[in-house]
C-alpha cells in the first residue's frame, strides 16, 4: 500500500492540521512559556547580564526559539497519546492505508505548528527591540536549522505519544528538553561557569546550535559550529527515529 | 422486542450477486484454527477454532479478560499470533495483511471516532483514506441511514453515547467491506442507546455483511447472533445456534411465576422511546 503513502499522509495531515485550527490554544501555550521567559530575561535580567553583545534580546533570541520547539513538541506526543488512547489509531491501521502515514501525519503537523509558533515569538522579540541585519540566505540558514530541530524533537516526542500511559506521562519529557538551554551558551556565556558544567555546557547540542543560530543573525562567520549542530540535529533525529519506529512495531505486533 | 432468529441463507445468495470489493468470495468469511497468543507469561487463547459463514453474525460470548478482544486485534492485523492460522475473506492475516485490512473494518470497543471533527468529517475522513470516489456524497447517505443528518455538522464531542457508537458504526460501513467486526458495540451505552446499535447491526447483516462481534452481555448475543461461541480460558468451549446451545441444558420444565416487568421495561415505557423514532434504518 505504500503507493497511497502521500494520499493518505496528506488526508491524515488535513485532519491533525483541522485538530490545531480548531484549538488555537495550543499555540498560543506554546508560545507563551518562551515570551514570558523572553520578556523575563530581557526587563529583568538582562540589565544585570554581560553577554558582550550591544542588545540582550538579541543575544538570547536563538535559546528562547529552541526553548519553544521543545514546549511545542509535548503537544506532539499528547495528540499522539489521545489517538492511541481513543481508538483511532487502531481503526487507522486496520484499514488499507500506507501505515507509516498516520505517524508522518503527526510529524508533519508538529512541524507546522512549531513553524507557527516560531514566527509568533520572532514577532514579539521584533516587538521588544530584536535586530538582525542578516540576510535573505541567513534567514534561510536559520530556518533551515530550527526545522532539522523541530524534526529531531518529533521524533523524541514520538516515542512517549506511543508508550506513555498517561497525559502526564506523554508531557514529561520534554522538561529536560526546556531546561537544556539553560545549561549552554543561551543565556549566558559559558566561560563564566565553573569548570565541569562549562565542559558540559560547551559539548551538549544546544550551545551549537544556539551559536549558530546567533552568528547568523549577526551576521557573523559560523565557523565549525554549524557544522557539530547539524551533526547534532541529525544524530538525534536517527537515533529517536529508530527508537520511535521501534515502539511503533511493538505497538502493531 | 422477541427473539429475531432469521434464516440468512437468501442473503447470502444476495451477496453473491453483488460485484465484491474483493475478489477471493469462496469459503466462510472468517476461518481461525488453533490461534495462540501470549502476552509474556499469561496465555490468553490456547488454541481457538471457529467458523464464520459468509452474511451471518457470529457472537463471541466470553467475560471480562477471557480474550475476546485478543481474537479480533489478531483477525484485524493489529496483532500477530503466536501459533495457528487465521484467514480472513479468503486472505491470510499473516501473510496477506494488506488484503485483509482492503476486506475489514473494525469497531473497536471505545467509540474510536475524532471528537474534534464533525460527524460529517468523520466520515469523509475515512471514506478518503479508503480512496473512494465522492466521499461526501458517501458521507451524506450514511449519515442519512442513521439519522445523524441533523448533527452532522457538530463537533463529535458534543455527541451522546448512542450518537457516537452509530457514527463508529457509520464509519465502518464506508466501502461495504465485506465483513465487519464489532468488538463490544454497546459497551457502556443507555438501553436506548443499545437498541439503536442492535438495530444498525441487524440492518448489516439483513444486506449480507459479515458480522463478528464480541459481547458479555449473553442477552445482546441472544437477539443478533445466528450463531453464539463461547470463549473461555482462552478456548471455545461452545459453538452453535442458540437452540443448540440450549439443547445443552436438561429440558426446559415449566414453572409458573409472576410476570414482572424488568426495570429496562419500566425505563423505556416511562421514558416513552422504545428507539423507533430515532430508529436505523430506511424506513422513516
Amino acid at each position: 500500500m505504500t503507493k497511497h503513502f502521500f494520499g493518505d499522509t496528506t488526508v491524515l495531515l488535513g485532519r491533525s492540521l483541522r485538530h490545531i485550527t480548531r484549538s488555537v490554544d495550543t499555540i498560543i501555550t506554546t508560545a507563551i512559556t518562551p515570551i514570558a521567559m523572553m520578556l523575563m530575561f530581557v526587563y529583568v535580567f538582562g540589565g544585570a547580564i554581560r553577554t558582550g553583545s550591544d542588545s540582550y534580546v538579541n543575544y538570547m533570541l536563538p535559546g528562547i526559539l529552541l526553548i519553544t520547539v521543545a514546549s511545542g513538541v509535548a503537544y506532539t506526543a499528547l495528540r499522539l497519546l489521545m489517538d492511541m488512547k481513543s481508538g483511532i489509531f487502531e481503526r487507522f491501521q486496520s484499514m488499507p492505508i500506507a501505515r507509516s502515514s498516520v505517524l508522518w501525519a503527526h510529524v508533519l503537523t508538529s512541524l507546522v505548528a512549531n513553524v507557527i509558533s516560531l514566527v509568533v515569538v520572532v514577532g514579539v522579540a521584533l516587538l521588544v527591540g530584536f535586530r538582525s541585519g542578516a540576510g535573505v540566505l541567513a534567514w534561510l540558514g536559520v530556518a533551515g536549522i530550527l526545522i532539522v530541530f523541530t524534526l529531531a524533537l518529533t521524533w523524541i516526542a514520538v516515542i512517549p505519544g506511543l508508550t506513555a500511559k498517561s497525559v502526564d506521562g506523554a508531557g514529561a519529557f520534554s522538561y529536560p528538553l526546556i531546561f537544556l538551554p539553560f545549561l549552554s551558551s543561551a543565556f549566558v556565556p559559558t566561560d563564566t561557569m565553573p569548570g565541569p558544567l562549562r565542559a558540559f555546557a560547551e559539548h551538549q547540542p544546544v550551545t551549537s546550535i544556539v551559536n549558530t543560530i546567533r552568528d547568523l543573525f549577526t551576521q557573523q562567520p559560523v565557523g565549525t559550529d554549524i557544522w557539530i549542530a547539524l551533526a547534532w540535529c541529525a544524530g538525534i533525529l536517527i537515533v529517536a527515529y529508530v527508537f520511535a519506529d521501534i515502539s511503533y512495531r511493538r505497538r502493531i505486533s | 422486542m422477541g427473539l429475531t432468529l432469521t434464516l440468512r441463507q437468501p442473503s447470502m445468495l444476495a451477496v453473491m450477486s453483488i460485484p465484491p470489493t474483493t475478489n477471493q468470495v469462496q469459503g466462510p468469511a472468517i476461518h481461525v484454527q488453533g490461534l495462540e497468543k501470549s502476552y509474556k507469561e499469561l496465555r490468553v487463547l490456547r488454541g481457538v477454532d471457529f467458523e464464520v459463514a459468509r452474511g451471518s453474525i457470529f457472537a463471541l460470548l466470553g467475560s471480562n479478560g477471557a480474550g475476546k478482544t485478543t481474537v479480533v486485534k489478531i483477525l484485524s492485523t493489529l496483532l500477530k499470533a503466536d501459533a495457528g492460522t487465521a484467514r480472513v475473506n479468503g486472505f491470510d492475516v499473516a501473510t496477506q495483511a494488506e488484503d485483509v485490512r482492503e476486506s475489514i473494518s473494525l469497531t473497536g470497543q471505545f467509540a474510536a471516532v475524532d471528537e474534534i471533527l464533525s460527524g460529517r468529517e468523520n466520515l469523509v475522513l475515512v471514506a478518503r483514506l479508503r480512496h473512494l470516489k465522492n466521499p461526501g456524497k458517501i458521507a451524506d447517505d450514511l449519515l442519512a441511514r442513521f439519522s445523524l443528518t441533523d448533527a452532522a455538522g457538530r463537533k463529535v464531542s458534543t455527541y451522546s453515547g448512542g450518537m457516537r457508537r452509530r457514527l463508529d458504526i457509520a464509519m465502518s460501513l464506508v466501502g461495504n467491506p465485506p465483513v465487519i467486526f464489532l468488538d463490544e458495540p454497546t459497551a457502556g451505552l443507555d438501553p436506548q442507546g443499545r437498541i439503536e446499535v442492535w438495530q444498525a447491526v441487524k440492518e448489516l447483516a439483513g444486506q449480507g455483511t459479515t458480522v463478528l462481534l464480541t459481547t458479555q452481555y449473553l442477552d445482546e448475543a441472544e437477539q443478533l447472533a445466528d450463531r453464539i461461541a463461547i470463549l473461555h480460558q482462552g478456548r471455545i468451549i461452545v459453538n452453535g445456534t442458540l437452540t443448540e446451545l440450549k439443547q445443552l441444558l436438561p429440558p426446559a420444565k415449566v414453572e409458573y411465576v409472576e410476570k414482572q416487568p424488568t426495570l429496562e421495561d419500566v425505563f423505556l415505557a416511562v421514558v416513552g422511546d422504545d428507539g423507533n423514532d430515532r430508529s436505523v434504518g430506511t424506513e422513516a
